[in-house]
């Protein structure tokens, strides 16, 4: 019996020292860690490349649809065709979707092109700068971005011919197939049942 | 008699290998290239075992353990720099798909990444913009969890072009379940300062496509990892070798491989993954974009096409079942083609966000039968029939196809798979 006390009395002041350690966080997270390190302005710079609908990440530079013409048929028409029909499925079509009606959901063999199913313009250069083309992805410059973009919205009806792309006149234009977008639409604020 | 689950299992997985190249080629993921990419292993010559293993000595440990000669599950390689690779689901057990057998879907080929010199870079609107080395990440508190990934075009061959001749794999193979570890978003997030006006960031890989996705800073700080490892090893490279972000529940794609930036910002950065890919037309002249959680879905994945019943007598019937937006509550059974439902038994523990394996056992008399599983998730959502899911979204939507699949059992024992449910 006094064994058991003594035993007890040891665990207590185990258990004080534990509780009393200033070198172990148990499940008590900080607010930082001070893990990494800071990023530099020109760091960051470096692959800051997204552009937004607004035109924010657009870099300073213009092209037009002729200029593009060129290009195009230098660096996109091995795979998405002279004429911007794609090889479907690997490559996709890229223009000469029908336009007017909106009735993707009837048939998936309608083909979604830039004119007729991008909502943003801005993606076209986004995606161009990020991805394209696919055996030298960021080879483009600004210049010629802003010229492959013209072009494949010049094909589309979407800018007249001659218009020179920057980063104001980019952001300006507003797609056909923008209104069609809505933002998940599935369920209420109370959840459901309701297959969407 | 020993030796049939074996050789049904081996049978099942030279079929589909053989099978999937072709079929997903023609009506599969919509910009995957055309030929296969590397032609599955060749089938190895049938194995030799002693006719009594416990008379001569076995054989000595090795470095790295491969698995018995007499199984030989495979993907289903397709598409060179873009491509897509489905697990074997009906060769799986349990939850957890082995990670060399983890679907893949890339859009601009596997890079090769040297973790000692790739970073995470966080900035946008945050107080304090840094990187981190992987070095750096693991000295955050980890986290182990459960996840399913899977894409958000699986099931597009069944929706369009369903035939009788699929095996789970080419119905559902972009599906996989890891344990990933990893460190929280929410804790990084603390970590540069995000500010209270951020309310979506960038996610950016580095493939060579640098593909991009736009999440909500919400569903960073409740349940996103940028993960390290995967089943208790580093992340292989198809699956985002040293790191990956896994959003639980959300659309493949979101889940952003090789991860090198998260840009915090105002509004979506409205991304061609988010834009022209990764939007479901619907009828009435709409596109939904940031369809984000996968709804609630189950395939039984035994007995399943090319498997064949040899008699009457009990089988057990076996799937997965999943919600990207809970816990499953129940899986029901029907082996009359939903004339009537019975509840299955849920095998294995029921986590957020993790699938659940679900067992019926079935006593089969040798009839014509159509058997199906029907999930339910705990906000009271029933996975719909196809009927249901074509009426609401129509014939030419796209992603998110979780309607009931259903496996028709002919009088001989052969199965096929069936789409129309």
């Amino acid at each position: 019996m006094k064994r058991l006390s003594f035993l007890g009395a040891a665990l207590v002041l185990v258990a004080c020292k534990i509780d009393a350690r200033n070198d172990y966080l148990g499940d008590k997270e900080p607010q930082r860690f001070d893990l990494g390190r800071a990023a530099s302005a020109a760091e960051v710079a470096a692959v800051d490349i997204d552009v937004t609908p607004s035109g924010a990440g657009l870099p300073a530079g213009s092209g037009t649809a002729a200029q593009g013409a060129t290009l195009y048929a230098t660096n996109c028409a091995s795979c998405h065709g002279a004429n911007g029909e794609g090889k479907p499925p690997a490559y996709p079509q890229l223009l000469g979707g029908p336009k007017g009606s909106f009735d993707f959901a009837s048939d998936f063999k309608i083909p979604r092109t830039v004119g007729n199913y991008w909502p943003y313009a801005t993606t076209l250069f986004d995606y161009i700068r990020r991805a394209m083309p696919l055996a030298a992805p960021g080879s483009l410059t600004p210049d010629q971005t802003y010229a492959v973009t013209a072009y494949l919205l010049n094909r589309e009806g979407i800018i007249p011919d001659g218009t020179s792309l920057d980063a104001k006149s980019l952001a300006a234009i507003q797609m056909p197939a923008k209104s069609h977008f809505v933002v998940d639409d599935r369920r209420g604020s109370t959840g459901g049942k309701n297959v969407r | 008699m020993k030796d049939t689950p074996i050789t049904r299992r081996t049978l099942i997985a030279g079929a589909a290998a053989a099978a999937g190249g072709a079929l997903i080629a023609n009506i599969g993921e919509a910009d995957a290239q055309q030929k296969p990419a590397a032609a599955a292993a060749p089938p190895p010559a049938a194995p030799q075992a002693p006719a009594d293993p416990t008379k001569v000595p076995g054989s000595p440990t090795t470095a790295v353990g491969t698995r018995s000669p007499f199984v030989n599950p495979q993907r289903t390689p397709v598409g060179e720099i873009t491509g897509t690779s489905l697990a074997p689901l009906q060769d799986l057990t349990g939850t957890i798909t082995p990670s060399d057998l983890h679907f893949t879907r890339i859009h601009s080929g596997v890079p090769t990444i040297d973790p000692a010199k790739h970073t995470l870079l966080i900035h946008g609107l945050v107080d304090r913009p840094m990187e981190f080395t992987l070095a750096d990440l693991k000295r955050f508190p980890a986290v182990t969890r459960t996840y399913f990934i899977e894409c958000s075009g699986n099931g597009r061959a069944a929706y369009r072009a369903p035939k009788p001749q699929m095996t789970p794999q080419q119905v559902d193979g972009m599906f996989s379940t890891s344990e990933w570890t990893g460190v929280l978003v929410s804790a990084l997030f603390r970590e540069v300062g995000v500010r209270s006006d951020a309310k979506w960031f960038l996610a950016e890989g580095g493939d060579s496509c640098l593909l991009a996705r736009s999440v909500p800073v919400s569903k960073g700080r409740d349940d996103a990892l940028v993960a390290y490892a995967q089943n208790g090893e580093a992340i292989r490279p198809e699956q985002g070798f040293p790191i990956r972000l896994v959003l639980p529940g959300y659309e493949g794609n979101t889940n952003v491989k090789w991860l090198r930036r998260l840009k915090l910002g105002t509004e979506q950065f409205m991304t061609r993954w988010e834009t022209s890919k990764y939007t479901d037309p619907l009828p009435g002249g709409k596109v939904r974009m940031f369809s984000l959680e996968m709804d609630a879905k189950s395939i039984i994945t035994s007995p399943a096409y090319p498997e064949k019943l040899s008699g009457p007598g009990w089988w057990p019937i076996t799937g997965l079942a999943w919600t990207g937006r809970g816990r499953i509550t129940r899986v029901d059974i029907s082996v009359n083609g939903g004339s009537s439902w019975s509840e299955a038994e849920l095998i294995t523990p029921l986590t957020p966000r993790a699938p659940v394996r679900f067992q019926y056992l079935w006593k089969w008399t040798g009839e014509e039968s159509m058997i199906m599983s029907r999930a339910v998730d705990d906000q009271g959502y029933v996975q719909p029939t196809m009927a249901q899911l074509k009426a609401a979204r129509g014939p030419g939507t796209d992603y998110h196809f979780n309607s009931i699949r259903a496996w028709r059992i002919a009088r001989d024992g052969t199965v096929t798979f069936e789409a129309a449910t």
